[in-house]
């Protein structure tokens, strides 16, 4: 009878994260003692020479943050410490407009991870943050011409401190939950990004987040405002290297879509295996725009995520497209949040997820629609395929409609791949895991068509290394 | 000359006896007929043959070309030359029919000299001999064929992934009068030569076409007859049971439903 793969062989496929799996030895201008407190928060804002109203923000965020308990809920938190975290970690290097100013071994790593290259050949702009800082930025000379701002938050706050002020905290308030508090109390770096009215860029903008240090937490902080008419694509990424002890990445997203503009956020999440991804994203859509989380979650050793839309003008439209990967070890608690509160507002929510080796998988979300929001339509789908007798997945769906004339669909499916499926591919001269991988990249497809070409290569890439070998 | 052998092959599942001794070649370019009774295990044999990890040989030997392929995983059976036309085409969403092709081909040939384009151009060529629609190749693996498509897709990646040995299982149930003529046309054009098969079926209509050189009949694991074509015809004119009791074997009415 046939043989069935070797444990090795199995073992193989989530071990090879190697191309994302180093560090560089990278000097450090300062690092903060572990630990937080109100010491910690106070002397990230005097680094930064921060107006006292952010600085203000901060403590208060802080306060939240010790009041408010650890979820009760999603993945298990509780091996988090926070005393034995390193919040900030200034690496010496100034946020420069030329790869050729950024010290030569963080530039190494940016090269490795190939950003310099795809900056070249298919971005508008990019971003790039070392652990606390952001070390480079960079905008296509033609969308600063036309207004286009992105820099990162710091400079952000420095140069345009009203537009920050008018929206910072405004869409997830500093106490929205403990780890947007956390954030807010100790954020450093994340992109600020303005697009003037009627300007639209269809070439993304790139950040990317990158962890080098053992221990850090990384708390970047973004904030995206779309002017009337304008429309942007923004696209983040993050890896770091495999460490033993744990890293915390706890970031903030708030994204404003004034009316009848368009924001793309997308990001491919690849943290190393010890990384705990904890993120509160959230776009206020107005009058006619369209806000889109297109939000791939390969990596890490816990994320909870729920990027959310609030509909606040008449017509909006919200499209939330996730996909999580669990393996060994990895629990995805991922999902969506729509909230319909204007008449004749659109969303639609896709999970696609996967799980493997014990790894777990959940799709949690929230559907609300008003009372005054008359003619909804909603629509959410969630697929889960497992991969293995041993991996788990689990659906949280919670719908509040307070209005009569809504329509709304949910369809929810689980599959296991089936022996018969994975005979009928190899009966054609398919070996096992090509079989199970043209299954997987089969399933992920609506997420894969939605990536710019660049990134759907590099995920069905990525998807084919994780399934090499991995045979239930 | 491609050479499938079986030998007193005993197979169970879930500790069911299914096949008691089988024993039955194949030369090419031989055509061969097995038909018999629902449950009599023919599509036992198609799927022990192919390598299903689901069942267990506990006696006896599958050679082809001489060399046991008993230990060996169903993606190297193919790449032996072996094909099997499902009885009931799995599918798979989000994989288009052509990418799988093009990827089992590739698996298959690796040394091929043959270009993508002209792959592509051989898939559409014998779509279209086969009578399918021309944009099946870019559907979903058989995701919304109608049944008669399922059955004349699995013919056509017999047809362009150059197999050599082909069990057909039950490709003629589901098929109209003309699809019957398409796929029957279709395995006529690459007889002779290196290509036989193996024709499981419980009608004579698709052995008219075929004319299959060697009819044999399944009863309860074990085949009772073997002949030619007019055994074929003789059993359709009889009916299993009256045909049987002829041989001295009893069947009751019910097994065959």
């Amino acid at each position: 009878m046939p043989k069935t793969l070797t444990k090795q062989e199995k073992a193989a496929a989530i071990t090879d994260y190697s191309k994302y799996d180093f560090s560089v030895d990278a000097a450090y201008d300062l690092i903060l003692e572990k630990g937080l407190s109100e010491k910690t928060v106070a002397a990230i804002s005097k680094i930064k020479n921060e107006p006292k109203w952010m600085l203000d923000l901060r403590l208060k965020a802080f306060k939240a943050f010790k009041k408010m308990a650890m979820p009760k809920w999603g993945a298990d938190l509780s091996k988090i410490n926070f005393d034995d975290i390193i919040y900030y970690m200034k690496p010496k290097a100034t946020d420069s407009k030329s790869w050729d100013d950024v010290p030569e071994e963080i530039k190494n790593t940016f090269e490795r991870l190939g950003i310099p290259e795809a900056e070249r050949e298919f971005l508008a702009g990019v971003g790039a943050q070392f652990d606390s800082e952001v070390v480079y930025h960079n905008l296509r000379k033609e969308l600063e011409e036309k207004g286009i701002i992105f820099l990162s938050m710091d400079e952000g706050l420095k140069q345009f401190p009203e537009i920050v002020k008018k929206y910072f905290t405004k869409i997830i308030p500093h106490n929205d939950n403990k780890f947007a508090a956390l954030n807010t109390a100790v954020w450093s770096g994340g992109s600020f990004v303005y697009v003037p009215k009627n300007v639209q860029s269809d070439i993304p903008l790139q950040a990317y987040f990158r962890i080098n240090a053992e221990r850090i937490g990384q708390f970047e902080r973004t904030l995206i405002v779309a002017e009337p008419g304008s429309k942007i694509h923004y696209i983040e990424g993050c890896t770091a290297p495999v460490y033993t002890a744990d890293s915390l990445h706890s970031a903030v997203v708030e994204v404003v879509a004034l009316p009848n503009s368009k924001v793309r956020y997308t990001t491919i999440q690849n943290w190393s295996s010890n990384v705990y991804n904890l993120v509160t994203k959230r776009a206020f859509a107005y009058e006619n725009a369209t806000v889109e989380w297109v939000d791939g979650n390969l990596g890490s050793k816990v994320t909870m995520k729920y990027p959310a839309v609030y509909m606040l003008g008449q017509g909006a439209k919200a499209e939330i497209l996730s996909i999580a990967l669990a393996g060994k070890g990895q629990s995805q608690d991922a999902g969506a949040k729509a909230v319909h509160l204007a008449p004749n507002t659109t969303s639609n929510i896709t999970s696609k997820s996967i799980s493997k080796e014990g790894g777990r998988s959940s799709y949690r979300g929230i559907l609300q629609i008003a009372k005054n929001a008359k003619n909804c339509k909603a629509n959410v789908v969630c697929d889960a395929l497992l991969i293995d007798d041993k991996s788990r997945s689990d659906t949280y769906p919670t719908i509040k409609v307070d209005n009569p004339t809504a329509s709304l669909t949910h369809e929810a499916t689980v599959g296991k791949i089936g022996e018969d499926q994975l005979f009928y591919l190899m009966s054609r001269g398919l070996t096992e895991s090509q079989a199970l991988t043209l299954i997987v990249l089969g399933f992920i497809q609506p997420f894969v068509k939605s990536l710019p070409m660049e990134y759907a290569a590099e995920l069905n890439r990525l998807i084919e290394l994780e399934m090499e070998g991995s045979i239930g | 000359m491609t050479k499938l052998e079986i030998k007193n092959l005993h197979v169970e599942i879930e500790g069911k006896k299914i096949l008691k001794g089988i024993n039955l070649t194949i030369s090419s370019p031989e055509v061969h007929a097995i038909m018999g009774p629902n449950g009599s295990g023919k599509s036992t044999l198609a799927n022990v043959i192919m390598g299903h990890p689901r069942y267990e040989v506990t006696k006896g030997e599958i050679l082809f070309n001489d060399k046991s392929i008993l230990d060996l995983e169903p993606d190297e059976r193919a790449k032996l030359g072996l094909f099997l036309s499902f009885q009931y085409p799995m599918e798979v969403e989000g994989l288009p029919f052509n990418t799988f092709l093009q990827e089992a081909n590739k698996s298959l040939h690796p040394k091929t000299e043959q270009t993508l384009m002209e792959f592509k151009k051989l898939i559409k060529e014998k779509s279209k001999e086969l009578g399918l629609k021309e944009d099946l190749p870019q559907r979903d693996l058989n995701v919304g064929f109608s049944g008669g498509e399922k059955k004349r897709a699995e013919i056509l990646q017999m047809l362009t992934l150059k197999s050599k040995m082909a069990i057909l299982d039950e490709t003629d149930s589901g098929l109209d009068i003309d699809s019957l003529k398409f796929v029957s046309d279709a395995v006529n054009s690459v007889r002779g030569g290196e290509f036989g098969a193996l024709v499981i079926t419980h009608y004579v209509r698709i052995l008219n076409h075929l004319k299959p050189d060697f009819v044999h009949v399944l009863v309860d694991g074990k085949i009772v007859a073997s002949g030619d074509k007019k055994l074929a015809d003789e059993l359709d004119e009889k009916g299993y049971v009256k045909f049987l009791a002829e041989q001295g074997i009893e069947i009751k009415n019910e097994e065959l439903l």
